[in-house]
């Protein structure tokens, strides 16, 4: 029934062709476009840094920090566990045969055949669980070290995400536009209300930072994520997800759930053509 | 309404008294009123509570943010009590799409504390 409705709205999108039912190379246009007036001076390669694309004064000291980045000794840990070998004698160079030239760029994709979006660290697990050994904890810890330095080896390759054409990707397409755009938990916000609607506002003492570019960065190291109840800083995007989705009350979904696949699969198109600078440094 | 009358009384026997006893109060201000205003302004700085100050600046507040209007001014941009207490309680009625928190309608806040914040709010 589900699939039915998702492809009777893809069919009435073309017959009706209404602003908010936009296609997503009409939804990458406009969101390109808004971002573009509402910030003249910002070059559009410059989304890449987050708050700090549209905040001078935090810029200044964020480049500060980046010239001795805490995150590197992770990317290091990570290169480590990526050559380790399997109990089967692999590693996890047979998962991802072009590693060195940079592959992050291409995630996440729509596979038809499984009718799931697929995100790096999604495959990162199941390289694991393929190859006989135990997946990693999806929001901190080994699977952001191994993203970071997947990430570290992509840097610089333009995000790639490819535009959803099918019905089924469409539809995973859409779940992830409808979360960014939908007011949620008990102080009703949604994504947009902060990160499209006043980037640049603060909130307290915290600028808001564009949703354009948002993806580029991660996995990230956060001040915030560094203490004791935290972790070692290092987070991937879908704990960043759920921390946002906790700030206005809401329950957050699971990592890696279909919610914030999908979530991911929308919010990364609307940055594709952007370069990867990941892991990067953030409050 | 039973509150209103009880608040009518207060204010009456406090002017009665203060006339007799020759002191000089300003006209709305009574115990009560002084206490639930006090009470609403750390509700409305309260972090946990209204948490006001995450998107507007008000007076006597730190780190406000600037995702509202400073609140000041606000009995000439509320002159009706209710009204103001409208837009905390639920400021969808009046726009739809609009970022500030529905702090009644999500119970947020309770109405005794609704009351006590816009009591608070109205000061500015
Ligand atoms: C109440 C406002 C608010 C809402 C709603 C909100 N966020 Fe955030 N978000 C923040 C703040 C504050 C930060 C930290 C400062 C910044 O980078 O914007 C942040 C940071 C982020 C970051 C990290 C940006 C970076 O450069 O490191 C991402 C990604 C993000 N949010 C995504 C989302 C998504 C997706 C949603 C919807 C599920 C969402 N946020 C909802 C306030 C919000």
């Amino acid at each position: 029934m589900k699939k039915y409705l998702a492809a009777l709205s893809v069919l009435l999108m073309i017959a009706t062709p209404v602003v908010s039912q936009a296609s997503p190379e009409e939804d990458l246009k406009n969101f390109r476009a808004y971002f573009k007036d509402r910030f003249k001076d910002v070059p559009v390669e410059d989304y890449i840094n987050g708050v700090y694309a549209i905040d001078q004064a935090s810029r200044e000291q964020w480049e500060q920090y980046e010239e001795f980045p805490p995150y590197e000794i992770y990317i290091s840990k990570g290169e480590e566990i990526f050559n380790k070998k399997f109990a089967n004698g692999k590693s996890f160079a047979s998962c991802f045969p072009n590693y060195k030239k940079g592959i992050k760029q291409n995630y996440p994709y729509f596979d038809e055949a499984s009718g799931q979006v697929v995100t790096m660290e999604g495959d990162i697990n199941k390289c694991l669980t393929d190859n006989g050994e135990e997946a990693f904890k999806w929001q901190k810890g080994k699977i952001a070290y191994v993203g970071a330095y997947i990430a570290y080896l992509s840097r610089g390759k333009t995000i790639n995400v490819k535009t959803p054409s099918t019905p089924a990707a469409l539809a995973a397409y859409n779940k992830g536009k409808q979360h960014f755009y939908a007011k949620r938990g008990q102080l009703n916000m949604s994504c947009a209300d902060c990160h499209y609607n006043n980037p640049g506002n603060k909130i307290r003492a915290d600028i808001l930072s564009p949703a354009l570019g948002h993806p580029s960065g991660f996995p990230v190291y956060r001040n915030s994520w560094a203490s004791s109840d935290a972790g070692d800083g290092m987070g991937t995007l879908h704990r960043r997800y759920g921390g946002c989705n906790k700030q206005v009350r809401a329950k957050p979904f699971k990592p890696q759930s279909d919610e914030y696949k999908a979530l991911e699969y929308f919010h990364t198109y609307m940055s594709n053509g952007l370069k990867l600078n990941g892991p990067s440094l953030r409050k | 309404m039973q509150d209103f009358i009880h608040n009518i009384s207060t204010t009456v026997s406090v002017a009665a008294l203060t006339a007799c006893l020759g002191l000089a109060t300003p006209l709305t201000a009574n115990a009560a009123d002084d206490a639930d205003i006090a009470k609403g302004k750390e509700l409305s700085f309260d972090r946990k509570k209204g948490n006001c100050l995450a998107c507007h600046d008000i007076a006597g507040g730190s780190l406000p943010g600037n995702i509202g209007p400073p609140l000041v001014a606000m009995k000439s941009r509320f002159p009706e009590f209710d009204k103001l207490r409208a837009q905390i309680y639920d400021a969808r009625k009046n726009n739809p799409d609009t970022i500030m928190v529905p702090f009644g309608a999500h119970a947020v806040l309770t109405d005794t504390e609704i009351d006590m914040v816009t009591k608070f709010i109205h000061t500015l």
